[in-house]
């Protein structure tokens, strides 16, 4: 087998690694709008929220300790002890609902009925407001998070691969769990938004709230849960992003990253954020290794948007969304 | 003969008794200048009138879907069963026996047709079987329905679409539906049948009717109580046939007098001259 080709496979397979996590972000925006047809510019945001709220957690930090010591004189940081990663997760799982409810009783519930840009605006001074409160919370140094997810190169497959093809590929464990865990999460809210009553009920609050309204669903309960469930994708994208690069500041700016990904998956499909993403991590990872020696390299940087564009001329609603369904 | 149909008329038990309200939207805008009406158990009851004489609103302001609207209710009192609900939430309401179908069908356009009938049944805890039991009843009353239970709301046509909204109505075992301007857009045939389903809803499953319709001749064939709004204020009200047989009734709203029909032109200038308030 001609080394080149050996080395578009790594390509595609690492591609396809990535391309999970970028899914696993865009899910998070996908809930969101088929549920309230509101864009959150937030979702990055809440996932470095929920990464810094778990490593808190874990470690013992005292939340608000600047504030805290800045007026009271203390010097408090650590509560001295550490808390196991399961118990953790579980906890910062508590604190995104609890964001959930309070997203949407001061800020969602007195702009029902509003124009979708409106509701943008809000996401977007979300987003802002939330980092803030990380800040204050957390702290901002880089921090490292470490639940016990396996990390490094996967020896099974250097070797399997060692023996087929003369060389071995670079596949990180990280990234394998991340895929079983995106595949998880799909299948789960898939069967849930399908299947379930509370599901159907999301559905419904989607295509017409004041029919849902109508029918008695309480739009406050469907959008508390759905912004729960957001914020659980989150937590499960930061945790996964944390681990890979370290709990820092600039990982809401994945949330941008996530973009591409919609447009091309559409905005309204669950499984369509997960092609989208698996499609971008391939695309940009293969653009570079082919195109990218021909124009200098960093085609990463913009690869994906430019694939955007262009479904956004020729497709408008995705791969996979749902036709906008017009009667003449 | 007469008498004692009134006298058993009388004795109906009142449901809704909707008593001088006054709405107003966005603070500055007031649609309902007072609008008092009762719905009997086991009556059709319609509400009359043009557009923008308040009938959506009046239903609205029972249904307490207002609030998203930026409507709110100033005055006046909403009673269910002599309990007030004026300010209870919609799924209180629907938890209480009424259940609004809204203007303009409003199906849920991605769901299925049977999807969209579950939801109806949102709000109830009777457990699954008595839901699958009421859901054959619904295909039984809309069996147009049940060919097309797969197919997605938004693909079916409007005549579908007013079936899916009102067997959706049914599915939450409603004792009261507020059934907004059902014949809008529909052919003649099918506003026939669709108010042949309304009659025999209410007589073979007891329920109770509130009806908004701009079609008066319609509403009035197939209701047994009537009343006119004009301007936000109720102008006329009457037993249906009464209303039926009103001179003024008549000529304002089924364009006839006694010199026969009129033409269309005819009617608008008499009507701008004389008006009831």
């Amino acid at each position: 087998m001609p080394e080149q080709l050996v080395f578009a496979m790594e390509v595609i397979l690492n591609g396809l690694m990535a391309g999970v996590l970028y899914a696993l972000v865009a899910l998070g925006f996908v809930l969101i709008y088929k549920a309230s047809g509101i864009f959150n510019y937030a979702q990055g945001v809440m996932a470095l929220f929920a990464a810094m709220t778990l490593v808190g957690i874990m470690s013992g930090q005292v939340p608000f300790a600047h504030i805290i010591n800045a007026t009271f004189g203390t010097h408090v940081h650590k509560f001295g002890w550490t808390v196991p990663a399961l118990l953790a997760i579980i906890l910062t799982m508590g604190v995104m609902v609890l964001l959930a409810w309070a997203v949407q009783r001061f800020v969602m519930r007195h702009l029902v009925g509003q124009e979708p840009i409106i509701l943008f605006m809000a996401t977007i001074g979300l987003a802002y407001f939330l980092e803030g409160v990380a800040d204050l919370m957390w702290g901002s140094e880089i921090k490292t998070l470490d639940v016990g997810l396996p990390q490094g190169i996967n020896l099974w497959i250097d070797e399997a691969t060692f023996n087929i093809f003369g060389y071995g590929f670079f596949i990180d464990n990280l990234d394998i769990v991340a895929t079983v865990i995106a595949a998880l999460l799909v299948a789960a809210l898939v069967v849930f938004s399908q299947y379930t009553k509370q599901g159907r009920a999301m559905r419904a609050v989607a295509d017409d709230h004041q029919a849902a309204l109508s029918v008695g669903i309480s739009l406050n309960f469907i959008w508390i849960m759905v912004w729960s469930v957001a914020g659980f994708v989150a937590l499960v994208a930061g945790i996964m992003w944390g681990t890979k690069s370290g709990v820092q500041f600039s990982l809401s700016l994945i949330a941008l990253k996530a973009l591409p990904v919609l447009m091309l998956g559409g905005f309204t499909s669950i499984p369509g954020a997960i092609v989208g993403g698996l499609i971008i991590g391939v695309g940009e990872k293969l653009f570079e290794f082919a195109i990218g020696p021909l124009v200098g390299g960093a085609t990463e940087n913009w690869f994906a948007y430019v694939l955007a564009l262009i479904f956004l001329v020729f497709r408008p609603q995705g791969l996979f969304g749902e036709k906008i369904i017009e009667r003449v | 003969m007469l008498d004692a149909a009134q006298t058993t008329e009388v004795q109906a038990e009142t449901l809704l008794e909707v008593n001088n309200i006054e709405v107003i939207y966005n603070h500055v805008i007031l649609v309902l200048k007072g609008v008092s009406l009762t719905v009997p158990k086991g009556g059709i009851t319609a509400l009359l009138g043009g557009n923008g004489a308040g009938k959506t609103t009046t239903l609205k302001a029972i249904s307490n879907l207002l609030q998203s609207e930026r409507g709110e209710v100033t005055k006046g009192s909403i009673t269910y069963r002599g309990s007030n609900v004026h300010e209870s939430d919609p799924a209180d309401l629907v938890e209480k026996g009424v259940i609004q179908v809204m203007e303009g069908r409003h199906c849920f356009e991605h769901l299925t047709v049977e999807e969209n009938l579950l939801t109806g049944a949102y709000t109830r805890k009777d457990g699954n079987a008595a839901i699958q039991q009421d859901l054959e009843l619904v295909y039984t009353y809309f069996p147009r329905l049940k060919e097309r239970r797969r197919s997605q709301a938004g693909y079916t046509s409007g005549g579908e679409q007013q079936m899916v909204a009102m067997g959706r109505a049914l599915m939450s075992r409603p004792e009261t539906i507020l059934l907004d301007e059902p014949s809008m857009g529909l052919a003649p045939q099918l506003v026939e049948e669709i108010f042949g389903i309304v009659k025999d809803l209410n007589e073979k499953e007891g329920v109770s009717f509130l009806l908004a319709e701009q079609n008066t001749n319609v509403a009035l064939r197939f209701a047994h109580y009537g009343y006119i709004l004009e301007s936000g204020r109720v102008v006329m009200d009457g037993p249906a046939a009464d209303l039926r047989e009103n001179p003024d009734v008549k000529e304002f709203y089924l364009g006839m007098s006694d010199e026969g029909r009129k033409s269309f032109r005819d009617v608008r200038s008499y009507r701008r001259r004389k008006r009831w308030l």
